[in-house]
């Protein structure tokens, strides 16, 4: 039986041309080239791992659409187009594709898949994007297989298609007769893949909805290879980069004898990120130019041989940069300053009060006449709030292999957005892009960290250098200190309230380092007259990145928070204000663009106010912070239960409520809301990155607080509103409105208002 | 370079390293035993959890020469095919999201119920709270490790 390649695929998604691939068969050839691959393998399944690793021996598998394979004894294998970081899409994904397939889910084994956004689709885990991007395609892919598979039994069977049935893998005739679908696979794998199918209404879902076991769980607790820094072959030696201790040093020059001396060393060597004219992609993000790279047989050798190098940094002054990103081709001026954290408070400062600032912001909408609102209003209640820096701590810190020859390049390890990443290796290695393969490893943790693979770029700079297979690991420190991390901000916010306890209006202005937080689109906009929004950026060197919910994560900490407040001085129940300004926003809203929809918003308090007994008698001595959010295309909401322990406040339990739409697999679902809320709680409470002169402050676990066992809660519960509404998303939303509901239970607990993150580390102010 | 002879999972192992490499970076790079994790190198986040005589131990701050007749038992060790009651316990909660935190949790859980079998809410705080999870599932780890616990 051949590998029959019938990726005219269906339905391909957007971006794939659904041309026969250019790399389907690189993996194997480019392997054998980079030397033996030693323990690492891509499969995976609930079953037994002898049972798994078995398969890899079996080349009997018949490929009937892009992502499915079948051998003919049933074994079904589904390849994944997404990375995994913990986001379970090695289990949901498939379960789509299985889903319409109608196969047995016992018999299912899944595979990453290597990177070709031909044969796959975009490939990217991001932006709570796979399973509502792949929602489609994979299914699809399992309707037009289970078709073909249908079409090859009535050929050999001289029976019409319309008379066969399927169930669990399994076609059955009307005639009695039947087949396992490993039988017909090799004859399916020859017929055209089917441009139209049906696929199956969410009330006949039997896989999609049925919570399924992570497929790599076993891997995961018998200590398998999975993740990048677990990825190995044969001759492959160990790389680590110095980098400059503080944003806005450059490198001037070093001394690496003594390095160069210590056991097991190859070389030590200084290479540039980007030549010199380097046009940078949008998320070719460049921290420092030029780094020392240490190279040697082994990590221990490493480190210690690094300790030896006398290296001497001086200022980098202001440089700039060539970015061709969303916003079209630009050049980039990085400024050169050395920062420091009180410094930036101030910076901050002058912008942050629209009102009296000198520094202009920018309009983002305005609806209404606000600034008759706010002058006639009988009472203003004006709050500033601020967020620090957050590095993402991946529990797995950065790292890559790569083994780039004179005519070819692999290149493995973990990275959300291998597509982005292609285009520019391309430019740095001089290669075509069908000589570079990329693989993608589980990801030890992503947050948005890993879509900046300016990690992997090094990585393929050293062993291009090296001429060897490297793998390039980052130590904690290294991972902390080198940026990218969520940005800093503040915002101010304005409610105008007339005589009668009305809100008449709402201005909201908020801005960072160096990025603007404000969504101008979204809640309480459309809900109230007179509207205005209002943006600044302040340009720095310290480089960010996406972090869960990027600007969200900020956003609903001080919005939700200040509505608290505003609720409060109109006398209102925190949840029956928001309820009123949605109700609003859905009968009669104000202005056009607004980005939610507020019957879904509302769904998710009513749900939440439900599960929560939010106003029950039994509830009344809880302290007890409210808040909800939409971001991306789902909604989240938290009801936090706080309580004094040992002096200090502790969420002990947690109630959330979510529409992310149809909810492919519910624990595991689960698991992600608790996972987000618990991780709200701990960036909220410990999470900042403060800088002194340049050099970040905190640089491994003993100076940057994370939450731990003892300080999660006690208890989660996590309702989903039920609906059949296409997948929206769930790896973000549930995370931005912990912060407001901790604020908002801070100040039950306490009796004070927080308005500074991380939250304790405030002095808490009583209000103004 | 020195030569040991370590015991680890029931095997006798030779290594020639270095007297200070840690036990972390032995069993990773010299025996390609990747199961235990590197995520801080100072003892402050347990990726690295392995048993040392039976007790929970960091090995990225334990220097091979300090080993001598220990014997040590890694996440590969605690069992191949997950009949161990804490990884089953840790399949039946579903209990990982990345993944990367898990060894080394398994590892300090197994530890906690051998010199514990009954465990309290607050001995599994005070056992667990080395090992962080950036992913969140401090939760499931809980229920996972009472579920172990009535095996
Ligand atoms: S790597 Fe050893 S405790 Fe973190
Ligand atoms: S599961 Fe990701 S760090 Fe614990």
């Amino acid at each position: 039986m051949k590998n029959i390649n019938n990726s005219e695929a269906v339905a391909p998604p957007s971006g794939a041309g659904g041309a026969v691939s250019r790399r389907s068969f690189l993996r194997s050839s480019a392997i054998a080239g980079g030397g033996l691959m030693l323990s690492f393998s891509w499969f995976s399944s609930a079953q037994a791992a002898e049972k798994v690793e078995a398969l890899n021996l079996a080349d009997q598998w018949s490929e009937l659409a892009a992502y499915i394979k079948i051998t003919p004894d049933n074994v079904v294998k589904i390849l994944v187009p997404n990375p995994e970081f913990g986001q379970n899409v090695m289990t949901s994904l498939p379960m789509m594709v299985a889903e319409e397939l109608d196969c047995d889910w016992k018999n299912v084994v899944v595979e990453m898949s290597t990177h070709d956004n031909v044969k796959y689709g975009m490939q990217f885990t991001g932006g709570s994007n796979s399973v509502r991007m792949y929602w489609k395609p994979l299914r699809n892919a399992g309707a037009a297989a289970r078709q073909m598979l249908i079409e090859a039994a009535a050929q050999t069977w001289g029976v019409s298609a319309t008379e066969i049935t399927t169930k669990a893998g399994v076609l059955s005739h009307s005639s009695g007769k039947t087949a396992k679908y490993g039988e017909m696979a090799a004859k399916a794998a020859t017929l055209p893949v089917p441009k139209d199918v049906k696929l199956k209404a969410p009330k006949d879902f039997s896989i999609v909805r049925n919570s399924k076991k992570n497929t790599e769980g076993l891997k995961v607790v018998i200590g398998k290879p999975l993740f990048g820094m677990d990825y190995r072959v044969d001759g492959m030696l160990i790389a680590m980069i110095q980098h400059p201790p503080a944003f806005g040093l450059k490198l001037k020059s070093f001394d690496a004898t003594a390095a160069k001396k210590m056991p097991g060393i190859k070389d030590v060597f200084s290479f540039k990120l980007y030549e010199d004219g380097f046009e940078q992609a949008g998320f070719d993000t460049r921290t420092f130019n030029e780094m020392i790279a240490i190279v040697g047989n082994s990590t221990w050798e490493v480190m210690n041989a690094r300790k030896k190098i006398n290296a001497q940094w001086e200022a980098a002054g202001d440089t700039k940069d060539l970015v061709n990103g969303r916003a079209g081709k630009k050049e980039v001026t990085v400024p050169g300053r050395l920062e420091t954290t009180s410094k930036q408070l101030e910076m901050m400062a002058e912008f942050a009060n629209g009102r009296q600032s000198t520094k202009p912001a920018q309009q983002l909408r305005k609806d209404g006449d606000p600034e008759t609102a706010f002058k006639n209003a009988a009472q203003i209640i004006e709050r500033t709030y601020n967020a620090p820096f957050l590095a993402h701590n991946t529990m797995e810190p950065m790292n890559f292999f790569a083994h780039v020859e004179a005519d070819k390049a692999l290149v493995a390890g973990p990275v959300q957005a291998p597509g982005w990443m292609e285009p520019s290796l391309t430019k740095l290695l001089n290669l075509p892009a069908d000589k570079i393969e990329i693989q993608m490893t589980r990801m030890g943790g992503g947050f948005g960290r890993r879509a900046y693979a300016q990690y992997a770029y090094e990585a393929a700079r050293i062993s291009q250098k090296m001429k060897a297979p490297i793998k390039l690991i980052y130590t904690r420190e290294d991972d902390m200190t080198y940026g990218i991390y969520r940005p800093m901000y503040t915002a101010t916010y304005r409610a105008a309230l007339d005589a009668n306890k009305n809100l008449i209006g709402f201005h909201v202005i908020g801005g960072g380092i160096p990025e603007n937080p404000v969504h101008a689109n979204r809640f309480p906009a459309g809900a109230v007259d007179n509207y205005l929004a209002e943006g600044w950026e302040i340009p720095s060197n310290i480089t960010i990145g996406a972090f869960r919910a990027p600007r969200s994560n900020f956003n609903a900490a001080a919005e939700q928070s200040f509505l608290d407040e505003v609720a409060e001085a109109m006398g209102k129940d925190p949840i029956a204000f928001r309820l009123d300004l949605l109700k609003r926003a859905k009968e009669n809203p104000v202005g056009k663009n607004n980005d939610y929809d507020a019957n879904r918003y509302i769904g998710v308090l009513e749900l939440l106010k439900e599960k929560s007994g939010w106003g029950k008698p039994e509830n009344a001595g809880k302290k007890r912070g409210v808040a909800a959010y939409f971001c991306h295309a789902s909604y989240a909401g938290h009801v936090v239960d706080m309580v004094m322990r040992d002096g200090q406040p502790y969420v002990e339990s947690v109630t959330s409520a979510v529409d992310c739409g149809v909810v492919v697999n519910p624990d595991a679902a689960r698991n992600m809301v608790q996972g987000a809320v618990v991780d709200g709680i701990g960036q909220s409470f410990y999470g900042a990155l403060t800088h002194k002169d340049g050099v970040p402050e905190q640089n491994n676990f003993h100076n940057y607080r994370m939450i731990r066992h003892n300080e999660a809660p006690k208890k989660i519960d996590v309702h989903f509103v039920e609906n059949d509404i296409d997948p929206t998303g769930l790896g973000e939303p549930p995370f931005p409105p912990v912060f407001g509901a901790v604020a908002n239970a801070l100040f039950k607990t306490t009796g004070k208002r927080y308005y500074n993150q991380p939250f304790m580390s405030e002095q808490p102010n009583a209000k103004s | 370079m020195a030569k040991y002879s370590l015991k680890i999972n029931g095997k006798t192992q030779q290594v020639d390293v270095d007297p200070s490499t840690p036990i972390l970076w032995v069993l990773r790079d010299h025996l390609n035993m990747p199961g235990t994790k590197f995520g801080c190198g100072m003892a402050q986040c347990g990726a690295c959890t392995i048993h040392l005589d039976g007790n929970a131990t960091r090995s990225c701050v334990l220097p091979i020469s300090a080993i001598g007749k220990s014997v040590i038992t890694t996440i590969e060790g605690l069992s191949a095919d997950a009949s161990h009651p804490v990884q089953k316990a840790w399949l039946e909660h579903d209990v990982a999201q990345c993944g990367y935190c898990q060894g080394g949790q398994i590892m300090s859980a197994a530890a906690l119920l051998k010199s514990n079998p009954k465990p309290t809410d607050e001995d599994i705080d005070n056992a667990m709270s080395g090992n962080i999870c950036r992913c969140g599932t401090y939760l499931r780890i809980k229920e996972a490790i009472k579920t172990a616990a009535k095996k």
